[in-house]
């Protein structure tokens, strides 16, 4: 993490057009992939689960998508910021990922909805789990929706094809997308750790009354 | 051909219960037609002929969510879910005649609110009814499963549009756009293939959902 902050502010050429604001391209990226990424985890865990049937995967499913949605927030204000600075608005409907993410964001904190809302047990977990397939089912559809939305919201659309990128832009973006992509991972097992800690520790108390 | 029966005999069963008890489909009607009169006064006189396709799809997702909130109100209530469940069919069938229960009390709802819509507003084409007969198809497949989900919390009529409307982003999309693009039947396939892949998903997920 340290080592790609530090290509990503000093080493790496500014970008002729963008200038410095360019550089929050290395954290807003890899923190969109890294989203995706744990949604997906938290999908697959939730297949599993149905069709297993083992319950350490409800918690696993939960934590994975905790984590995307933590990054999938964080994705809406470095794109935010990103947008103020190089198209001087704060939010923009012409960024399709943007509102593909502002759609998920919305998706996932109705999935935390549902969870608070249903009691312990495993028609939770499973209702859970069912919800998190259809997120996966839905980031492509939306994001076909929005492709085709554009068509009569936006009758121009004003694209940002840049130059491709360059080795050290491309090795930067690499080690920053691995950084971020270990951090997710760090911060999944810790909470995993932290929440199974506390369904023991409920599990005892239990025992004990 | 047993599976088809059952589908039609739970289907059959929630008309009878609304003819009976006539709950649902009336305030469906009067919350479209109510819902089509705020639009008039909620538009500004300059904003363009194409706005009131937007409210109209608006007050489309809003009668199906208020039709859906009361779906599994009358199994929640004398415990007839637990007999469905023990019943000796497929678990699948149970969604499914839900499902097609409540597009019928959306498609009545719509035999009057679309003349009206007409009526106040803009005219509608055949990709227009196309685009709203396959978001209905949409609608009820994927807010039958939701409904299912939200009856079983704390707090079923808030979880419900919670739960619906970012998965119905892509059915306004379709419908909107089938409504007002050139282009409408790009917007027919798009809501077609909307329709299968999350017919399926319902369809295959349903029992999860019911089952303790």
């Amino acid at each position: 993490m340290g080592l790609a902050l530090v290509l990503a502010l000093i080493v790496v050429p500014e970008d002729g057009d963008q200038g410095i604001s360019q550089r929050i391209f290395y954290i807003h990226v890899p923190i969109a992939l890294t989203a995706y990424f744990c949604f997906g985890l938290g999908a697959l865990k939730a297949l599993l689960l149905l069709w297993r049937g083992d319950d350490r995967y409800d918690l696993e499913s939960y934590v994975a998508i905790h984590q995307g949605t933590i990054f999938g927030a964080l994705t809406l204000i470095t794109g935010a910021i990103w947008a103020k600075a190089s198209w001087n608005v704060w939010w923009t409907w012409d960024s399709n990922q943007l509102v593909l993410f502002l759609v998920l964001f919305l998706f996932y904190c109705a999935y935390f909805m549902l969870r608070f809302s249903l009691e312990d047990g495993p028609r939770r977990a499973r209702s859970s789990a069912v919800y998190a397939l259809f997120g996966v089912a839905l980031i492509p559809v939306s994001f076909l929706a929005i492709r085709l939305a554009e068509d009569f919201i936006h009758p121009t659309v004003f694209t940002r094809e840049g130059p491709q990128m360059t080795g050290s832009i491309f090795a930067t973006f690499l080690v920053s997308w691995a950084a971020v992509t270990l951090l997710a991972y760090v911060l999944y097992r810790v909470e995993l750790a932290g929440k199974r800690l506390d369904a023991d520790l409920r599990e005892l108390r239990e025992a004990l009354e | 051909m047993t599976y088809l029966s059952d589908v039609a005999a739970l289907g059959r069963k929630d008309l009878r219960v609304e003819l009976r008890g006539r709950d649902t489909l009336p305030a469906m009607l009067l919350f479209v037609l109510s819902a089509l009169v705020v639009f008039h006064f909620a538009i500004p006189d300059d904003a363009g002929d194409t706005a009131a396709y937007g409210l109209l799809w608006v007050a489309i997702v809003f009668t199906a969510l208020l039709g859906l909130a009361r779906a599994w109100v009358p199994e929640q209530e004398h415990g007839v879910l637990e007999g469905l469940l023990l019943a000796p069919c497929d678990r699948s069938a149970i969604w499914l005649g839900k499902a097609l229960a409540t597009l019928a009390f959306l498609l009545a709802s719509q035999a009057v609110a679309l003349p009206a819509f007409v009526l106040f507003f803009e005219p509608l084409d055949m990709t227009a009814l196309a685009g709203v007969l396959l978001a209905d198809v949409g609608i009820c497949a994927v807010g039958s499963l939701m409904s299912a989900m939200a009856a079983a919390g704390r707090a079923r009529e808030l979880l419900l549009p919670l739960l619906f409307l970012p998965l119905a982003i892509p059915l306004i999309v379709g419908g909107v756009g089938s409504a007002v693009s050139p282009d409408g039947e790009r917007f027919l396939l798009f809501l077609l293939l909307y329709d299968a892949v999350f017919a399926v998903l319902s369809w295959a997920s349903f029992e999860y959902v019911v089952t303790e």
